[in-house]
């Protein structure tokens, strides 16, 4: 089977064709690097995406503080993580990195603060 | 008023603003001030909580605060002086830069000025939407603040017109928040944003892309109730007949940003109506000597690492401008074919010099051409050109030999 991708692993978006046979990828053509490669063929088994959001924040100088995943996760699993991160709260201060839920249902990864917020003054 | 003396004043603390300031200052260059008027520094990286900037600059894939942040580190870190709540509301040619705050009026004499307020975003007005005025209707970046910096949201039915890369990463945003967003209109015949946020913004979701469609009319009293949307033709006219009405409360308008230039205009700048910016040199330098522009408020960039590398040279050149001047640059560089601008303008002919451009519509399998005078002086293939995708070419200094003016085309083999 063929199928064209458009790579998201950095701004030049290669166009990637990609020929596969069930979940095996026999070829990939149109990456300018290696990665291209790899993301087609982990596209192709079980696409994988990080997400950014934001979590509540309580006693901040701003009613939340943005967050991201410390790696990818299976993309059916957004919708799930995203409840997550929307039932979360944190207490400020809050400093970049700072994890805010830890292995989050189990995927293996991270939410971290990707934001310094101060204690409202 | 007292008049404070300064060698280099900058105006805005974003990206461009803060990478200049940590360059100068390496550069040598002590007595620099930044000016910003919202609450902190970072820009708009504050609102830009997504993944994706530094790849090129930092090697690594980082949200917008995390990336100001490293910046705004360095800035601190440095000890270089800011203001932030301070508008600047005037600037002159001689390089006096008036601003107001909470503690009143200031004056300050610059050597330098160096010019990195980005830009803002085109709005409903600019593209004249026939219909009503009700609540319900955001600009890309407003509903962003909105949703990432103060905890509301803006919409529940959502209709996107645009297909720029911040109306795809809202459409993206609203989906994870929990809205329905019905679909992106494109009135051009291609995409406006980059390839990979169609991928994960809107296919990613199932969100459909229709090009060559806008918005002809908007209804609702209070609140939005539907937009009218039309097919246009290849002169971007709406054809009689295809409209289809679609229920929404809430209509995202991603169609384009616009260099924010008034303080420019104010000092006599010469702006390019092609790119909305200054005309510079390759040192970035306006038409106003001691005046110089990086980043959005020059042309606007696809990608926040570009508008920091774009505003590093530039540090480099002021440092050098403060100390001994520079060199004057009098070869003008045109474009032709299907080059839509080029930044620099104006090159001295004396140094390498790379040319960023855009090309007016989807192209493949062209070259670029540069000549001086009738002598072609630089060429290269380009598989793929994309209006959303700035392209650069590099001329190097030992083929630019005549002074004549320098010109940019496109080739189809």
């Amino acid at each position: 089977m063929n199928r064209t991708l458009t790579c998201i692993l950095c701004p030049n978006g290669c166009e990637l064709e990609v020929v596969y046979e069930g979940n095996e990828v026999q070829s990939v053509s149109g990456n300018k690097c290696p990665k291209g490669a790899g993301y087609a063929e982990q596209e192709i088994k079980n696409p994988m995406r990080n997400i950014a959001s934001s979590v509540k924040l309580e006693e901040g100088s701003m009613p939340l503080v943005s967050v991201r995943l410390t790696g990818p996760i299976p993309k059916a699993k957004i919708m799930d993580v995203m409840a997550e991160i929307r039932s979360a709260s944190v207490t400020a201060p809050v400093k970049i990195g700072d994890v805010v839920i830890a292995d989050v249902l189990g995927l293996g990864v991270d939410v971290v603060a990707t934001r310094n917020v101060g204690r409202r003054s | 008023m007292n008049t404070i003396k300064k060698q280099v004043v900058i105006i805005g603390g974003g990206p461009g603003g803060l990478a200049a300031a940590v360059k100068l200052k390496k550069a040598g260059v002590d007595d620099i001030l930044i000016l910003e008027r919202e609450h902190e520094l970072g820009g708009i990286l504050r609102q830009c909580i997504h993944d994706g900037f530094g790849l090129t600059r930092f090697g690594e894939t980082l949200s917008g605060p995390e990336y100001a942040q490293r910046f705004i580190d360095e800035v601190k870190a440095l000890g270089i002086e800011y203001k932030t709540d301070t508008t600047v509301i005037g600037l002159t040619k001689d390089k006096k830069v008036t601003a107001v705050s909470r503690d009143g009026l200031m004056e300050y004499q610059a050597d330098a000025v160096i010019l990195t307020m980005g830009c803002r975003e085109r709005t409903r007005g600019a593209l004249s939407i026939p219909g009503e005025r009700p609540a319900g209707v955001f600009t890309a970046g407003v509903a962003q603040t909105y949703i990432n910096l103060k905890n509301k949201m803006v919409g529940r039915k959502v209709i996107i017109l645009g297909s720029g890369d911040i109306g795809m990463i809202m459409a993206r945003r609203m989906t994870l928040e929990g809205a329905k967003v019905e679909a992106v209109f494109e009135i051009q015949p291609y995409p406006s944003g980059l390839p990979r946020n169609i991928e994960q913004c809107l296919n990613d979701y199932g969100i459909p892309l229709f090009l060559s469609h806008t918005v002809t009319k908007i209804k609702g009293h209070h609140r939005l109730e539907a937009v009218e949307v039309s097919q246009v033709d290849e002169k971007l006219n709406p054809i009689p007949g295809t409209e289809k009405e679609y229920e929404c409360d809430t209509l995202i308008l991603s169609v384009g940003l616009i260099p924010e230039n008034e303080l420019s205009l104010m000092a006599g700048v010469e702006l390019d109506p092609r790119t909305k910016g200054a005309i510079v040199d390759e040192f970035c330098q306006t038409t106003v000597p001691g005046i110089f522009a990086a980043g959005n408020v020059l042309h606007v960039h696809d990608l926040v690492d570009f508008v920091s590398l774009e505003a590093e040279k530039l540090a480099d050149a002021v440092a050098r401008f403060v100390k001994e001047g520079l060199p004057k640059a009098e070869i003008t560089v045109e474009t032709a074919g299907f080059v839509g601008y080029t930044v620099p303008q104006q090159i001295t002919g004396d140094a390498d010099v790379i040319l960023s451009f855009r090309p007016r519509k989807p192209m493949r399998d062209k070259y670029i051409d540069v000549y001086q005078g009738e002598t072609l002086i630089a060429s290269k293939k380009y598989v793929k050109l994309l209006p959303a995708e700035m392209e650069k070419i590099k001329i190097p200094a030992e083929k630019m030999v005549s002074g004549a003016n320098i010109k940019v085309v496109t080739r189809d083999e």
